[in-house]
């Protein structure tokens, strides 16, 4: 599903973030990217959701050659890529409805429709009842999955997460990680960058990690 | 499936829309700043339009009235002067024709001028007879109004034959002039307001920058990012447009008094004519233009230095 092939990526200061890093991931597996932080984790998640290019090398998601993919289709990549972040990424003028609609919207879907999916990501993430708060009005654990429903309410056969934990206390933590894991089991390939070895070491799924832009 | 994407494109073309207004409506100060200066600006060439028209209607009713003074010699008899008149009257190119005797125009004379004693030292009467002369209206060519007083001026007993054509001539070189300054004029503050939407819209892609960024991060095309800018841009041309209208209205009912007065003090038919309706679909329309194009520079200019990070 992820293919990295001989992957450098040289920043414009002349910092080698990533130097020949191959690696692959199956379709519907689920992994942790771990190390410390400078070791290139958040570079490497960046090529995959193509906020960033490789400077050499092969980037393939989901049969598709990213090196090679015009900057006016990476909108359209970007709809099939579930993306979580440490700091949330919420809109903060609006709803919690909105802020989960807004992929949906963003890929022309009816009212309709809109509607009964936005409604299915909050009930899955266990947040049906807060649809009309404003996201200011949430604890961090509940932004945290807001985040996620607004990831994985347009289906997206990847999802992304870069250090979605980073803020929690330890048991909304491990809850987040079960939801990833939710999401795993109903197919969906899950990708995680995390330092919080404790908790990644306590569930079973494979963990790439890396040091100074490779794999250690 | 088309038919319902195509319904779907409407519909959110539609919410964008109103929402575009909804955030327009929610800083009602800036707003109205803001569509205010570009109604200004707009009224003000508009303004000049209208008067420039008005000033070539006038004339064009006057056009109407240019008539020839053929000054006669001094010596012509009455009798000869009127058989003269009736002979030119049979003239295709002439439509009517006034005699007036070298005794009529002395009297005529003494009534406008005031000056009686002073004309009775004169020792004989020293104005000529005159015909005036109407030209049919379809010869208001001036070729055509050149060849009928060439023909007059070769006539024998003919001094002077002359076309009361020189100040109209003026008047149009005037309007002329000002038909070009109004147009600089209007390309220069239709420039202001598209300066004045491409910084209002600039700043309100900076205040949004994060928005932009997360629609970019869940697949936000370049289209859709620019959408809410660009009708944000058309309604505040729109209401400029509006507003333009309605500076024009009410200025001109405020000077239609005084000029329309004025107007039948010169026994004129003359009444303001404001182009009202013209005016109303032409302003809001240049408006929204205006506004559009600006808008659409101004994001251009910025949506591709905001990329997530």
């Amino acid at each position: 599903m992820i293919r990295f092939s001989e992957v450098y990526k040289r920043y414009p200061n002349q910092h080698e973030a990533l130097s020949g890093l191959s690696f692959e991931l199956e379709k519907g597996e689920m992994a942790f990217l771990t190390g410390h932080s400078g070791a290139g984790k958040s570079t490497l998640l960046k090529l995959i959701a193509l906020i960033e290019r490789s400077s050499h090398g092969q980037v393939w998601v989901n049969n598709q050659n990213l090196t090679r993919l015009p900057k006016w289709k990476i909108p359209y990549y970007r709809r099939k890529i579930g993306l979580v972040f440490q700091d949330h990424n919420l809109l903060h003028d609006r709803t919690v409805f909105d802020n989960v609609a807004l992929p949906l919207i963003i890929a022309g879907e009816n009212h309709r429709e809109i509607g009964r999916r936005v409604r299915a990501a909050l009930d899955k993430v266990g947040l049906l009842g807060k649809e009309r708060s404003l996201p200011i009005a949430l604890s961090g654990g509940e932004q945290q999955r807001v985040g996620i429903a607004r990831a994985v309410v347009n289906r997206p056969p990847v999802l992304l997460a870069d250090e979605p934990t980073g803020n929690l206390d330890p048991d909304l933590s491990r809850e987040i990680m079960f939801l990833f894991e939710q999401f795993n089991q109903v197919g969906v390939t899950v990708f995680i960058a995390s330092h919080d070895l404790e908790l990644i070491n306590s569930m079973s799924h494979r963990q790439i990690t890396l040091h100074q832009g490779r794999l250690a | 499936m088309l038919k319902l994407n195509i319904h779907n494109y409407f519909l959110r073309h539609l919410q964008v829309m109103l929402y575009s207004l909804g955030q327009l409506w929610r800083t009602p100060a800036a707003t109205t700043m803001t569509v205010l200066v570009i109604g200004i600006a707009l009224a003000l060439p508009a303004g000049l339009y209208v008067l420039l028209k008005n000033v070539e209607q006038v004339s064009s009713q006057w056009d109407e009235a240019s008539q020839i003074s053929l000054f006669l010699h001094h010596n012509t008899p009455d009798q000869r002067g009127k058989q003269l008149a009736e002979q030119l009257l049979t003239w295709p190119d002439i439509n009517a024709v006034h005699y007036q005797s070298a005794k009529d125009s002395l009297a005529e004379f003494r009534d406008l001028s005031g000056l009686d004693s002073l004309l009775d030292t004169l020792p004989d009467n020293p104005l000529p007879p005159v015909i005036i002369i109407q030209p049919e209206a379809s010869q208001h060519e001036n070729e055509a109004l050149q060849s009928l007083l060439d023909r007059l001026q070769n006539m024998q007993e003919v001094e002077l034959a002359k076309l009361d054509m020189e100040w109209l001539q003026r008047l149009r070189s005037i309007n002329e002039a000002g038909e070009r300054g109004i147009s600089i004029l209007a390309i220069l503050l239709s420039l202001s307001v598209l300066l004045v939407i491409g910084n209002t819209i600039r700043l309100a892609i900076l205040n949004r920058q994060t928005e932009i960024r997360v629609i970019k991060l869940v697949g936000g095309t370049n289209a859709f990012v620019r959408r809410p800018f660009l009708y944000t841009g058309f309604w505040y041309g729109l209401l400029g447009g509006a507003i333009a209208w309605l500076t024009l209205l009410l200025t001109l009912l405020f000077v239609s008094g005084p000029v329309n007065r004025l107007a039948s003090l010169y026994d004129s038919q003359f009444t303001l004519n404001w182009l009202g309706g013209q005016m109303f679909i032409a302003l809001p329309l240049f408006g929204l233009v205006l506004g559009v194009l600006g808008a659409w520079l101004a994001v251009g200019r910025h949506l591709n230095d905001i990329e997530p990070t």
